[in-house]
């Protein structure tokens, strides 16, 4: 890298060892070393040792490249390890995040982490458990069948005074047995062959436990990726262009002289970033830098107009069919009523509160990364390329970061400080400005949704045909990130997809057809209106045209909006009863959509949409009040049912079903990325892009339904994707108006109650 | 750089910094005070939050040589996980946390309300938390919080 040292200093050459002297995690002694090894130098998963340790005092530390991101995830996989090997939740340990001491597990998205690596850590640690009955048999001199274990206990049954802790069988020592793992990340298969509890003996498993981690997040005390500090630590920030394909012409060096602290500026290719001693003096340092940078040269659908012609207009690189049943064209043709409908959804962004924030210490090949990816491995895979460097030599230390909903699948905050940290040759941090979060962060993609249906003349549906059209995620998948792009790496493929599910696929139609159309977006010359998996990747959208056009079918039959549904969910049961599930606690009328005509100003409506996301369903009635002198609209109620299988923490399930209600409802109301020509976001603060606040806040009651005969499902995405869908059906119910675009904006309310 | 002398949660220490420095970098880099976080440095969102002379304020905005000598408490003013304050336990006691990056500000905030107000209604607290951002959606746990700490909940 190119360097221009300001004043360069000697303390930068601080002690060759990798530093982690920031001791915030409890200490796991000797343990951490009991792990076996693969030739690559990663963790062997068919070695149990590699997934769990017990400490003489009966301290269970299990290992997991899973991570907390703000949704209770780690403590509910630990209920599962308290659960299989009875042993109090206190008294496990989760070391999770560490690349040097987990199994790759996949990254914590998608709603996978429960229904995934649950089932991977329940069997590690039934697997455990069945070592340490085997151990305390041959100790105790009784048969495995003649044992039972409480709270970390083996005694024998009939006999409590012969007993045996688990801290006393294997405390400090190694199992040394290896279990079966076949396949890889969130597909691999642990021990199979291993019987685990019945779950009708659940006693942790199931119950509303507290999670670990806040009471430390209330006090200050977390160890928050932005609260971690290296010795000899050094801060640096980025200088962004005004789009990736720019370079820096000149840069002015003057321009930042007469700041103290400031140790040199670093130039790697379109690259340009500013380090300094105190984190105040880099942020100075960025602001002030003089930089001319070349004149971009992409240009960009800049207008809701010009954009979704584009995606309408344009050659999908690549076409998705996750549906195709019966004949839909010539079930279309037979219908006694055809129906087509188009809805557009915008730009949003994830919006963490806390910025990206990571630290480096890249020493010779190799590089320390601490950081809060949702994804760990993923991290240590792009840093790698990035400098250069085998992955192995790579080691990645979690914290958790701002929560992110996807936005951590893609940490460019590690790959700045990477190359700030090899530029200076000392550990650098780097957070990001709230401005740059805001502008560079990788959006969700826009979408235009084409939906078309036909009914028979019992207004039964008997042909859907739903076409999605938006841009792949060019910032996800295996395409380079912002720092590797600007460094000069080049993206080889368009991106990855941004989901194929809520388009109505759970519905009993005979001829259904789902498509999903990837729109190339500024490949291979990124903007920086980058995009990437957003919490329920898609969905939203796609739910928001497909729940939506139900109800305008429903509303043209003059059927009630909940029973037109109904008479579609054959053979789903779950479908079925979670949609009664919330209507029923709606207390929901029947009768068709729009309501009568109110008198007043204020006029009041309902709507409900359902849908599911790997397998889990949710529904969601909403209540609205829609000012029809302004077009202001107030979501007043939200009742959400929800099923996910076995829940592991119902306490836990609820926060995240609010959570994802909430920003669902946010999303639904006043969310929309704007932006130029250039492709620059012009969204860059909390002002130009605002999310729910306090008083907009609907009553919201939930609905969870437990299956305790299921395997568990995941709760960290559903509910944000029906409350754009169930809204929209509320203003339509209120005042006639049929939104087909979100946010519903007043200006949106206000130009439909003009036209009807 | 100046020697400024700041009293943070009752004791008093002297720091040499830039008089310009926002508050907020102050807390966290030089006195190693973790609870107020960063997030616009605009204060738009209440991440940064501190209480100065009973008034909750954006510590991103304020500058270190504006709060001289003046009472600030920050969250670890108020308790810990060995002894937590009232309203800390009831953020714990309610599960009012997500990824929790905001519960700072909602925390402070709530502090300086309740020490005025003691017995708000919902709305008040709504509006005392208008400007506080939270994007996990937590905002009804928080509202639960807020009022188990004033004692208004069976």
């Amino acid at each position: 890298m190119k360097t221009i040292a300001i004043s360069r200093r000697q303390f930068l050459k601080s002690t060759g060892a990798l530093i982690v002297s920031f001791n915030l995690l409890p200490p796991t002694g000797k343990l951490w070393a009991q792990f076996a090894t693969l030739p690559s130098g990663d963790i062997d998963p068919t070695s149990l040792d590699s997934w769990l340790a017990i400490t003489p005092d009966g301290l269970v530390t299990f290992y997991t490249s899973k991570v907390e991101i703000g949704t209770g995830t780690i403590t509910a996989l630990a209920q599962f390890v308290a659960e299989e090997l009875d042993v109090p939740l206190s008294k496990i340990k989760m070391d999770s995040g560490d690349t040097s001491r987990t199994i790759e597990q996949g990254s914590t998205v998608g709603s996978r982490s429960i229904e995934r690596a649950g089932p991977q850590i329940r069997q590690a640690a039934a697997a455990a458990r069945h070592e340490l009955l085997k151990l305390a048999a041959a100790q105790l001199k009784v048969p495995v069948d003649k044992l039972t274990v409480v709270d970390g206990v083996v005694s024998v049954l009939g006999d409590e005074s012969k007993r045996i802790s688990y801290g006393q069988l294997i405390g400090g020592k190694k199992f040394n047995t290896k279990i079966t793992a076949t396949g890889t990340g969130w597909d691999m298969k642990v021990a199979p062959e291993v019987k685990a509890k019945d779950p009708k003996n659940y006693k942790i498993v199931g119950q509303p436990v507290k999670r670990f981690e806040i009471p430390s997040k209330v006090t200050g005390e977390h160890d928050y990726i932005h609260n971690v500090r290296i010795p000899g630590m050094l801060h640096g920030r980025v200088v962004r262009p005004p789009a990736i394909n720019t370079e820096p012409v000149s840069i002015d060096q003057g321009s930042i002289k007469d700041i103290p602290g400031v140790v040199m500026i670093a130039r790697e290719g379109k690259f340009v970033g500013v380090v300094a001693k105190t984190e105040w003096a880099a942020i100075k340092a960025a602001q002030a830098l003089k930089v001319t940078w070349s004149k971009p040269t992409s240009k960009v659908p800049a207008t809701p107009d010009e954009l979704f012609n584009y995606l309408k207009n344009t050659k999908p690189v690549r076409t998705l069919k996750p549906v195709e049943k019966g004949d839909v064209a010539s079930a279309m043709s037979q219908g006694k009523k055809s129906y087509q409908a188009t809805y557009h959804w915008p730009f949003q962004m994830h919006g963490m509160i806390g910025p990206s924030c990571a630290i480096a210490d890249v020493k010779g090949d190799k590089a320390t990364i601490w950081s809060g990816p949702q994804g760990p491995f993923r991290t240590r895979g792009t840093v790698a390329a990035l400098l250069g460097l085998k992955e192995q030599n790579v080691r990645i230390i979690y914290h958790e970061a701002s929560g992110s909903y996807g936005r951590m699948s893609t940490d460019d905050g590690a790959e700045d400080a990477a190359l700030l940290s090899r530029a200076a040759g000392a550990p650098v941090r780097v957070q990001w400005s709230r401005q740059d979060e805001h502008g560079w962060e990788p959006k969700g993609p826009a979408q235009l949704d084409e939906v078309k249906a036909a009914v028979d003349g019992d207004g039964k549906l008997i042909a859907w045909d739903f076409a999605d059209y938006g841009q792949p995620w060019t910032a996800s998948g295996t395409t380079p990130l912002l720092a590797s792009l600007q460094i000069g790496l080049k993206p080889n493929n368009p991106g990855g997809s941004n989901g194929t599910q809520s388009g109505g696929e759970f519905y009993a139609i005979a001829n259904q057809l789902i498509v999903v159309h990837h729109i190339n977006w500024h490949f291979p010359e990124p903007i920086p209106l980058r995009t990437s998996n957003l919490r329920a990747p898609g969905d939203p959208g796609r739910c928001f045209a497909s729940e939506c056009f139900l109800d305008e079918i429903a509303a043209d039959l003059k059927v009630d909006p909940v029973e037109f549904r109904q008479n579609h969910l054959a053979g789903n049961k779950r479908a079925a009863e979670c949609l009664k599930a919330a209507v029923d606690k709606a207390g929901w009328q029947k009768r068709p959509s729009p309501a009568p005509p109110s008198t007043g100003n204020i006029a009041k409506g309902r709507g409900v949409a359902l849908t599911q996301r790997a397998n889990t369903y949710i529904a969601i009635v909403a209540e609205v009040e829609v000012n029809k002198t302004t077009g202001q609209v107030a979501v007043k109620r939200i009742v959400c049912s929800h099923d996910c299988g076995l829940m592991v923490n119902p306490d836990g399930v609820k926060n995240q079903v609010e959570g994802n209600v909430i920003q669902g409802v946010s999303r639904a109301m006043y969310e929309e990325v704007t932006f130029d020509s250039k492709g620059d976001v012009t969204s860059l603060d909390w002002a130009s892009y605002p999310i729910l606040k306090f008083p907009e806040l609907p009553d919201l009651e939930i609905v969870l339904i437990n299956r305790p005969e299921m395997e568990p499902l995941g709760a960290g995405e559903g509910a944000t994707i029906p409350p754009a869908a169930a809204i929209a059906n509320a203003i339509f119910d209120a005042v006639g108006v049929r939104l087909r675009e979100a946010p519903f904006t007043p200006k949106r309310v206000l130009a439909g109650l003009k036209k009807t | 750089m100046a020697r400024i002398s700041l009293k943070v949660n009752g004791k008093t220490q002297v720091v040499d910094v830039d008089p310009e420095t926002p508050l907020l970098y102050v807390l966290r880099n030089d006195l190693q005070l973790n609870g107020p976080k960063f997030g616009c440095g605009l204060a738009q969102c209440g991440a940064c939050t501190v209480i100065l002379n009973g008034n909750a304020i954006r510590s991103c905005v304020t500058l270190v040589s504006a709060v001289q000598n003046q009472p600030v408490t920050t969250l670890e003013g108020l308790g810990s996980t060995k002894k937590m304050h009232k309203i800390q336990q009831a953020f714990v006691d309610e599960q009012a946390v997500q990824c929790g990056y905001c519960i700072n500000g909602m925390i402070m905030t709530s502090k300086a309300l309740l020490d005025k107000n003691p017995k708000p209604t919902d709305e008040q607290i709504k509006e005392a938390l208008a400007a506080n951002l939270c994007r996990c959606g937590t905002h009804i746990r928080i509202l639960r919080a807020v009022k188990r700490a004033s004692g208004q909940l069976a």
